[in-house]
């Protein structure tokens, strides 16, 4: 978990006084569930990379899918849904959660 | 050299915002304001201020133009009364969430239903808790000095400031005003540094993100220690202004306040009729005062609760309501009191909504039934008796 600022050590009125600074925000923390690939079953089509709403996916140098983000990834399911061989599953996210 | 000339309460403020020269004044007409920035509009056209004025089409794009101005790092005026400040509400609160310190002149008028153009405070008080500091002005010259030293405070503590006067009684009637030297009071205002302005590319800023259950709260809570704070530049920008002016500017004024048995608590035009009545029964022997607030957000409890401790009866006169439950100022003095453990007697009564003339003889009435002990826990002054 990231550590929360308190009132005396943030800017007034909520102003932000750094550009970029979105890029700290991660997104990924609503995520109920999970992807989990199968890398023995995937055939590197890609589709999930392609289908991904949150472009989180990565295609690595060689033409190969890479990891999944999973500090911007919000579970919706599209990439398991689209796999033509079903290798990835969505699982429940509380199972990860130390 | 200061000049003494004879203009109305929104001449007199107009004559404030010609001298302070704010770089962008957005505002739209409305009764009993328009008097204002036609004025202002009068020194734009003349030259003598060099202002970005912008005609918008509402009173909510107004206060959004300010907004944006003052964010970008202008000094920013505005005025508004009535329903145009109902009608920009919802950025009057944002104003003083970004902590922008944009002046607003504010004319007071009754609000609707049922309509009417006429004096009461139920407009600036039902802004009372969106975080802007609160000025009410007794009369013209209280209305210009106190607009001089709302944009040097607004900008010490990043807050916004309303700056009230009575709509017609004061807006509309013509006084002597002293307006005091130009160079003096330029200098007295000086220039305005915003240390986030959008314009400023070298150091890149984002006003007004989201922020939810994490930040909201800490964000809000800043606003508090910003009001503190408040209360000890009104005291440090007063000094300076008197400087200037030989005015001095407290919290509150107290008007024969020291020995007085009975007193009255009320704002704006009518504390200058109440001090009238009181020099008429003081010369009868009458042991009678008055307290003006001038701040009334920040609320000075503790002072103004320590003033009014030995009084043994009080009247707060309050020209708004707040229905079903204590009317604005008597609510504030009420808490005021609590904390000195007063062992007095409380008394609320409303008068002049909607400009009901309130007069000397019903002014009087209140004291003597102070004196003898008559006047009802909540009273109407001037409401007609049921039959």
């Amino acid at each position: 978990m990231k550590k929360l600022k308190s009132a005396k050590e943030i800017p007034i009125g909520g102003l932000i006084d750094e550009a970029g600074s979105s890029r700290k925000f991660k997104t990924g923390d609503w995520r109920s569930f999970r992807p989990i690939i199968d890398e023995k079953k995937c055939i590197n089509c890609i589709q999930c990379v392609v289908y991904c709403p949150e472009n989180c996916i990565k295609v690595k140098e060689d033409g190969k899918r890479g990891k999944i983000d999973l500090d911007y990834c919000k579970g919706c399911g599209i990439c398991a849904n689209i796999c033509p061989v079903k290798c990835i599953k969505m699982e429940e996210e509380a199972k990860f959660v130390k | 050299m200061s000049k003494v000339k004879a203009i109305t309460g929104a001449e007199a403020a107009a004559e404030a915002m010609r001298q302070i020269n704010p770089d962008v004044c957005a505002a739209f007409p409305i009764t009993p304001q328009t008097p204002v920035m036609q004025k202002f509009a009068d020194f734009h056209a003349d030259g003598l201020v060099d202002s970005e004025l912008i005609r918008v089409e509402s009173e909510h794009s107004a206060m959004s133009c300010c907004v944006g101005a003052s964010a970008a790092g202008a000094r920013v005026m505005t005025a508004t009364s009535f329903a145009g400040l109902a009608l920009m509400w919802e950025i009057v609160g944002v104003a003083a969430g970004l902590r922008l310190p944009i002046v607003m002149e504010i004319v007071n008028r009754a609000l609707s239903a049922p309509i009417n153009i006429h004096c009461d405070h139920s407009d600036s008080m039902g802004t009372r808790d969106l975080g802007w500091i609160q000025v009410y002005s007794e009369n013209a010259q209280e209305a210009y000095e106190n607009t001089l030293l709302a944009i040097r405070l607004a900008e010490k503590v990043l807050l916004p400031v309303m700056v009230c006067q009575d709509g017609f009684i004061t807006s509309h009637g013509v006084e002597n005003v002293k307006i005091f030297d130009d160079n003096k009071v330029k200098k007295f205002v000086g220039e305005h540094k915003y240390p986030y302005g959008l314009l400023n590319i070298k150091k890149p800023v984002t006003h007004g993100p989201l922020q939810l259950q994490d930040y909201y709260f800490e964000t809000k809570s800043q606003q508090m220690p910003a009001m503190e704070e408040a209360k000890k530049r009104y005291i440090q920008v007063g000094n300076e202004l008197s400087k200037i002016t030989g005015n001095k500017y407290p919290y509150f004024e107290e008007y024969k306040l020291k020995d007085a048995k009975v007193a009255i608590v009320v704002l704006s035009s009518t504390a200058g009729t109440t001090k009238a009545v009181i020099d008429k029964m003081r010369e009868k022997g009458r042991k009678v005062g008055l307290l003006k607030p001038r701040l009334f957000r920040p609320f000075m409890y503790k002072e103004i609760g320590n003033a009014l401790k030995n009084i043994d009866s009080i009247a707060v006169l309050d020209r708004s309501e707040s229905f079903g439950a204590n009317a604005p100022l008597y609510g504030e003095i009420k808490n005021a009191l609590y904390d000195v453990k007063y062992k007095g007697k409380l008394h609320s009564c409303i008068f002049g909504l909607g400009g009901r003339n309130i007069y000397e003889s019903e002014i009087e009435g209140v004291f003597n039934e102070l004196l003898t002990n008559k006047l009802k826990e909540k009273e109407y002054i001037g409401l007609r008796k049921c039959p």
